[in-house]
C-alpha cells in the first residue's frame, strides 16, 4: 500500500493555536509555543438559524475546515469532506443524558439533530453549499489516523476530486469529561489533491514501529491526549517546512508512517 | 466501482435470528413491530426489537465492552455462520489485510444513560464501572467487531446517522480498490436506546402505529433494532464459487446542503446519490428491478424520495419500503436493506410494504403495496439521514467473473 496526496491547504485551532497562519511558527519551534484555552466563535459563513443552533463540534470543526480552504485558495463548496472525530458533540450529549435521567425527558428537537455525530457534517454543508458526498467517522483515539485514510483511499479512487479531511475533538463536560478526559478542543484540517504538481506531497503507509512524539513538551502533551492532535508531528514537519517523515499513533499497535516531501 | 462479492453476511432483526428467519418472516410479508416496552421507555409508539438480546453473553475475554449494543453485535456475528468465514478470509488475506466498517448512530449510549441514573451522590462522578471507550464511544461497535473476528487491518465507525451503514459499504469498496485491504467487513448495529425514542418523539417523527411508509396517512417512523454483517471480497474464492451469488455493484453518496433533520423537498441530493450509484455501476436506470426504498414513513422523507424517484426512474421501476415490517433500524437499515435486497435477488421476491394501506395520491412513483415473487437481478438500495446524508447502493447478480 502506499497512498499518496498533494497538501494544497492546512488548517488548524487549538490551546494557543490559533489558524494555520498564526500557529506555525510556535510549530517550527521559531517562537516559544504558549498554551492557552482554545476560542471557538460560530462562523459567519453559516445562515442566522445554524449559527445560532451551532454547538461547539460544529464551531471547532468548521473554523479548521474553513481555514484550510481559505489557505488552499479553494471553494469549499466544491470539495467533498471527511470529518473524523472520536465522538458526537460532547455538551450535547450531556445534556440529553441529564435530561433522559430526569422526570421529565422532553429533550430539545435542536439537541437532539446536533446529537449525531455528523453534525458538523451537516452544517458545513449548509455553510458552504458543498453537494458532495461527506464521510464522517469515528476511531476513538485513532480516528485521525482513521480520517487519514479515508481521505487518502478517496483521493486514490477519484483523484480528480479534492477534498478537505477534518479531524476534530472537544470535550466533554463533567461528570462524562471523568470518563473520557480530553483536555480541550483541537481541529485540523488538510484540503488534498491528487499528488501532483508543487507545494507538499505526502505518502503513507502501516508500520509497526511506535509513535512519535511532538517536539514541544507543550504539544506532546495535547498529542497525548486529544486524538485529532495525534496529527501533531505532521503538522512540525510542515511548518519547518522541511522534508522528512512523521509516525502517527494510529490503532493499537499501528502507526501511519507519514513521508512528507517539499 | 470495482464489484465486490458477498461471500458471507447475516443479520438479527425484529424478523428474527439469521437468514432462513428473515426469509420466512418477508415472505410472509407481515409487520414484527409491536408496542414500545423497551426499558423505561413510556411512549405510545412501535418498536422493532430483536428478542433475546439481553441475554446474549460477550466472550470473557472481551467482557469489557459488555452493552445492549455489543450484545446485538455479538449475536449477529455468530449467525449464519459469519464468523467461521471471517475466519476463512483472514486465512487466505492475512488478518491485516481485511478491514473492518461499522455503521451505527448510537453505539452503546445507552450505556451512558442508564450511568446518568447512578451518578455518585446524585449529580457527582458516573459510577466506576462504567467503561465509555468499549460501551458508549461510537467506535466501540467497530472496536468490539475487529477484536471479536481477530483481524488486525483498518477499522472505522461510519456515523452519518441513518445513512451510516449504507456508507460503510461505499468506504470498504474504495479501501479494496486503493489496495489498502484485500477483504472487508461492512456492517450496521444500532440498537434502541432512549436517546433516539425520545429524539424523534421530540421532533413529533414517531409514529403512534406501526409505520406506513407511502400511506395517505402516514405519520411518521417506528424505530427498530438490528445486527447486520457482510463479507465482501472483489474476486470469488475458489471453495465459494456459486452462480447466485449477489455482488454490490455501486454506491452514490451525497449531502443535501439543505437543513440538519429535514430532507431537500425536491429531493436534489436523493438523487444525486441514485445517479451516482448508477454510474458507479455502469448501469442505465431501466437495468434496475426494484427499489427499496428510505421509505421511512414521516410526511415529508416520503414526498422528497418520490420526487427524486420520479425524476430518475418515471414511474417504470417498482418500488417499496420494508421499514413497516422490520421498523427504521437508523443506523443499520443501510446494512438491513442491503440483505433485503440481496434476499429479493435471490428469492426473486419483492417483499410487502407492511403497514402501507392506500397509497399517498400526491406520491407518483410506481409503490407496491403487496409485492410478489418474480425475477430480480438488480436493486437499488436508498439510504438517507439527518445533516443532509445520503447513500444509495446497487446490488446484484454478475460481477466480475471469477
Amino acid at each position: 500500500m502506499r497512498l499518496a496526496a498533494r497538501i494544497a491547504g492546512i488548517g488548524l485551532v487549538g490551546p494557543g493555536l490559533a489558524g494555520w497562519h498564526a500557529a506555525r511558527e510556535a510549530l517550527a519551534g521559531r517562537v516559544p509555543y504558549a498554551g492557552a484555552p482554545t476560542r471557538l466563535a460560530a462562523p459567519e459563513a453559516l445562515p442566522a438559524t445554524e449559527r445560532r443552533r451551532a454547538g461547539r463540534c460544529v464551531k471547532l470543526a468548521l473554523a479548521a475546515g474553513l481555514d484550510a480552504v481559505a489557505g488552499a485558495g479553494a471553494d469549499a463548496g466544491a470539495l467533498g469532506a471527511i470529518f473524523a472525530s472520536s465522538s458526537g458533540d460532547g455538551e450535547t450529549c450531556h445534556a440529553i443524558c441529564e435530561t433522559l435521567a430526569s422526570d421529565d425527558r422532553l429533550i430539545s428537537p435542536t439537541r437532539f439533530h446536533n446529537s449525531v455525530h455528523n453534525a458538523p457534517a451537516g452544517y458545513w454543508s449548509i455553510a458552504t453549499g458543498a453537494t458532495a458526498s461527506i464521510d464522517c467517522l469515528g476511531a476513538f483515539d485513532a480516528s485521525f489516523g482513521a480520517g487519514l485514510l479515508e481521505a487518502l483511499t478517496r483521493l486514490a479512487v477519484e483523484p480528480e476530486a479534492p477534498l478537505v479531511l477534518v479531524a476534530y475533538d472537544a470535550p466533554y463536560p463533567e461528570p462524562l469529561n471523568g470518563a473520557r478526559p480530553i483536555p480541550d478542543a483541537f481541529g485540523v484540517a488538510f484540503v488534498l489533491e491528487a499528488a501532483r504538481g508543487a507545494g507538499p506531497s505526502i505518502a503513507v503507509d502501516f508500520t509497526g514501529e511506535p509513535a512519535q512524539a511532538a517536539a514541544h513538551a507543550g504539544l506532546e502533551e495535547l498529542r497525548r491526549t486529544i486524538p485529532a492532535a495525534r496529527a501533531l508531528p505532521l503538522l512540525e514537519l510542515l511548518a519547518r517546512e522541511a522534508s522528512g517523515h512523521a509516525t502517527l499513533a494510529y490503532l493499537d499497535g499501528l502507526s501511519l508512517r507519514v513521508e512528507l516531501a517539499q | 466501482m470495482r464489484p465486490l462479492l458477498i461471500s458471507a453476511a447475516t443479520l438479527a432483526t425484529c424478523l428474527g435470528r439469521g437468514i432462513e428467519a428473515t426469509r420466512a418472516a418477508l415472505a410472509g410479508g407481515a409487520s414484527r413491530l409491536a408496542p414500545c416496552r423497551f426499558e423505561t421507555a413510556r411512549l405510545d409508539t412501535f418498536v422493532g426489537e430483536i428478542e433475546g438480546v439481553d441475554a446474549i453473553r460477550l466472550p470473557a475475554a472481551l467482557a469489557h465492552f459488555d452493552c445492549r449494543n455489543n450484545r446485538a453485535a455479538e449475536l449477529g456475528l455468530a449467525l449464519d455462520g459469519f464468523d467461521a468465514a471471517v475466519r476463512d478470509a483472514a486465512e487466505r488475506h492475512g488478518a491485516g489485510r481485511i478491514g473492518v466498517f461499522i455503521g451505527t448512530s448510537t453505539a452503546g449510549i445507552l450505556q451512558t444513560e442508564l450511568a446518568y441514573r447512578r451518578r455518585a451522590g446524585g449529580d457527582g462522578a458516573l459510577p466506576p464501572d462504567f467503561d465509555y471507550r468499549h460501551t458508549h464511544n461510537t467506535f466501540s461497535v467497530a472496536e468490539y467487531v475487529r477484536a471479536r473476528l481477530g483481524l488486525a487491518g483498518p477499522c472505522a465507525a461510519i456515523s452519518t446517522a441513518c445513512s451510516s451503514s449504507a456508507k460503510a459499504f461505499a468506504s470498504a469498496a474504495r479501501f479494496m480498490e486503493a489496495g489498502v485491504i484485500d477483504a472487508a467487513v461492512v456492517g450496521g448495529v444500532d440498537t434502541l436506546c432512549l436517546t433516539t425514542l425520545y429524539g424523534f418523539n421530540s421532533l413529533e417523527l414517531l409514529s403512534r402505529a406501526p409505520c406506513r411508509p407511502w400511506d395517505a396517512r402516514r405519520d411518521g417512523i417506528s424505530i427498530g433494532e438490528a445486527a447486520a454483517f457482510f463479507l465482501l471480497e472483489p474476486r470469488a474464492p475458489a471453495a465459494h464459487d456459486d452462480p447466485d451469488a449477489v455482488w454490490v455493484l455501486g454506491a452514490g453518496e451525497s449531502s443535501d446542503a439543505w437543513h440538519m433533520s429535514a430532507p431537500h423537498p425536491e429531493g436534489r441530493g436523493a438523487r444525486q446519490a441514485m445517479e451516482q450509484a448508477l454510474r458507479s455501476a455502469a448501469l442505465e436506470p431501466d437495468a434496475i428491478d426494484y427499489v427499496n426504498l428510505h421509505g421511512t414513513g414521516t410526511p415529508s422523507n416520503d414526498a422528497a424520495e418520490d420526487k427524486a424517484i420520479l425524476a430518475l426512474f418515471g414511474d417504470a421501476v417498482a418500488c417499496n419500503s420494508t421499514k413497516g415490517v422490520t421498523g427504521h433500524t437508523l443506523g443499520a437499515a443501510g446494512a438491513v436493506e442491503a440483505m433485503i435486497s440481496v434476499l429479493a435477488i435471490r428469492d426473486g421476491l419483492v417483499p410487502r410494504s407492511a403497514g402501507t394501506r392506500v397509497v399517498d395520491s400526491a406520491l407518483h412513483a410506481r409503490y407496491d403495496i403487496g409485492g410478489g415473487r418474480r425475477r430480480i437481478d438488480r436493486v437499488m438500495s436508498n439510504s438517507f439521514g439527518f445533516g443532509g446524508s445520503n447513500c444509495s447502493l446497487v446490488l446484484g447478480r454478475g460481477g466480475a467473473p471469477a
